[in-house]
């Protein structure tokens, strides 16, 4: 078998079952052998991603594929899309309203981290129709 | 490395096969099988939840009795957990509980309490330090570490590498012994601590990762508690004082030990469940700023313990109502000359916290897992999915990974096997099985 699939759909009104997803994918990993650091790298990764969907986009889906010699994540929305994606790789910069602020969330680390926890990171994004960011992270 | 000695054990013949421990495991290492629960000893953490619900009283703590103490110990020294000053109702000073103690048949005592105080301020040193992991999560509850140890490996180096107050306590009194009582030896010496919960046994008996632990045995506080209560009654209250401050005996309770640190930044859960979310969201990266984690394995913290009496919260309002008869802080490190962020060596655990995750792999060949993990998912996909626990697994997917590992087979689900035989009565009977 080549690839071993997990789907979720990540819920937008909630702020509390985000990280619903990364919980799963770090259980299913451990059960694959997966090491304990892609493990962690992983979960953060994913942690980040669906808190980014839930506060700019609605929520959407999120795709975990595993591969022989690879985990491939895949978050796909359909919310405002990214304007200026080199601004939004910056560290610290955030278009977070501030509600989301008073909450803890929206420092301006979710695209920094993923990119950090990631062996490869592609974002593809429209305005007004919806973004996709796919992760690969080696094993 | 020597087997791990669990302080959870099950009573075969009281045990019914019911379900209620089956669901309330933190970590799904309790299976029914033929009629009876098992404990997959790999993955227990000693955390003492399916003690507290099994109604048949098949779940118990292995703690020592006081009959057990070896005479060769001439030199008795106990130990009291916080916990228990907020057990008795009679109790009209800590003295009294100190009082009664030596007419238990103890030599002497050593108030964990005054241990704590001094890990509270070697833990404030710590935290000066630059080079450290945050946030520092505490290594007090000894469930709470083996439940990091096994699922949260990489949280490892964030544990306190700082020994437990009831540990430190343990090596405290023995030392004081041996200054206070040069005619004995070091072998003629015990420590008993009355423990609230069986974590504290399996600590005892295991130690923290490679520090071995100096307690030589740990006694129930529920057995205690019906030794005590006839002389707590009898004790002259003014008497003897307390050599401990408010600020030790607050760690019976969740945010005892926290409150300790004088820092704002921190957080502390009770119960396994919040322990697991609160592990999950760090692991995650969620606390970005947080700089200490409590975390107690039993609701309330350890006056929560299975072992305990009173109800965790009554528990903790008694203790609450001790604070204007003692002082804040009576104990201290008393250090001269010495950095802001100095902890001395003799508190430090002996050698680092690794971690000892248990083989939850499914096969140790990649493309064989993943075929497994894909035939998991087929099997969960024909299951009910209403987690009744009749078929023994704490949860359908459980059940669905033991049928792949070849454990169980699928017809042990009796809501499958019913709707099998709904839909094709005739089907299940094989040709020799008669009319």
């Amino acid at each position: 078998m080549d690839v071993f699939r997990l789907h979720f759909d990540i819920d937008g009104g909630s702020f509390a079952s985000a990280g619903n997803a990364s919980v799963e994918v770090k259980k299913t990993l451990r059960q694959l052998g997966v090491s304990n650091a892609v493990i962690r790298r992983c979960s953060i990764a994913m942690y980040e991603g669906e808190i980014n969907m839930v506060i700019h986009a609605d929520g959407g889906t999120a795709d975990v594929e595993v591969y022989p010699d690879r985990i491939v994540m895949v978050l796909e929305d359909h919310g405002p899309g990214i304007p200026d994606v080199e601004l939004a790789m910056k560290e610290g910069y955030s278009t977070a309203t501030e509600q989301i602020h008073n909450m803890g969330f929206g420092a301006g680390m979710g695209l920094p981290n993923m990119k950090r926890s990631s062996d490869d990171l592609k974002i593809e994004t429209k305005v007004g129709v919806g973004t996709k960011i796919t992760m690969v992270v080696r094993l | 490395m020597s087997e791990y000695q669990h302080s959870v054990s099950l009573d075969a013949d009281k045990c019914i096969g019911c379900t209620s421990c089956l669901r309330q495991c933190p970590t799904e290492a309790i299976r029914i099988r033929d009629g009876r629960a098992k404990i997959r000893a790999e993955l227990c953490i000693d955390c003492g939840n399916c003690i507290r619900v099994c109604q048949h009283k098949a779940k118990q703590a292995v703690f020592d009795r006081l009959e057990d103490i070896d005479p060769k110990f001439k030199w008795r020294i106990v130990l009291p957990a916080p916990s228990l000053y907020g057990q008795f109702d009679e109790l009209k000073d800590v003295g009294c509980l100190l009082q009664a103690l030596l007419r238990c048949g103890f030599d002497e005592y050593y108030e964990v309490a005054r241990a704590a105080e001094i890990i509270s301020e070697c833990t404030r040193r710590y935290m000066r330090k630059p080079d450290i992991v945050f946030p520092v999560i505490s290594s007090a509850c000894p469930a709470i570490v083996r439940l990091i140890r096994q699922r949260f490996p990489e949280l490892c180096d964030n544990i306190l590498p700082i020994l437990p107050p009831v540990e430190y306590a343990s090596r405290m009194a023995k030392a004081e012994a041996l200054k206070q009582h040069p005619e004995l030896r070091k072998d003629e010496i015990c420590t008993v601590f009355i423990s609230p919960c069986p974590a504290k046994t399996s600590y005892a008996k295991n130690g923290l990762s490679a520090t071995k632990s100096s307690i030589d045995y740990v006694v129930s506080m529920s057995d205690m508690y019906f030794k005590l209560l006839p002389y707590i009654k009898k004790a002259e209250p003014g008497k003897v004082r307390s050599q401990s401050g408010i600020a030790g005996v607050n760690w019976a309770s969740s945010g005892g030990e926290s409150e300790g640190l004088y820092s704002d930044r921190y957080l502390a859960a009770d119960g396994m469940v919040n322990a697991i979310q609160v592990l999950d969201a760090i692991e995650d990266g969620k606390f970005p700023h947080l700089e200490f984690v409590e975390l107690n394995a039993c609701p309330g913290g350890c006056v929560g313990g299975a072992a305990a009496v009173e109800n965790p919260y009554i528990a903790k309002a008694r203790i609450h109502g001790m604070r204007h008869s003692l002082p804040s802080n009576q104990n201290y490190l008393r250090l001269i000359n010495q950095k802001p962020d100095y902890v001395p060596e003799y508190v430090m655990v002996d050698s680092p916290i690794i971690n000892h995750v248990p083989e939850v792999r499914l096969s140790d060949n990649l493309a064989e897992a993943m075929r497994m993990m894909q035939r998991i998912d087929e099997i969960y996909k024909m299951l009910p999915q209403i987690d009744c626990g009749s078929c023994g697994a704490p949860t359908c997917r459980a059940f669905a990974e033991d049928v792949v590992k070849g454990e169980c087979q699928i017809d042990d689900c009796v809501v499958y096997l019913r709707r099998m035989v709904q839909e094709n009565p005739s089907g299940k009977r094989r040709p020799n099985d008669g009319p």
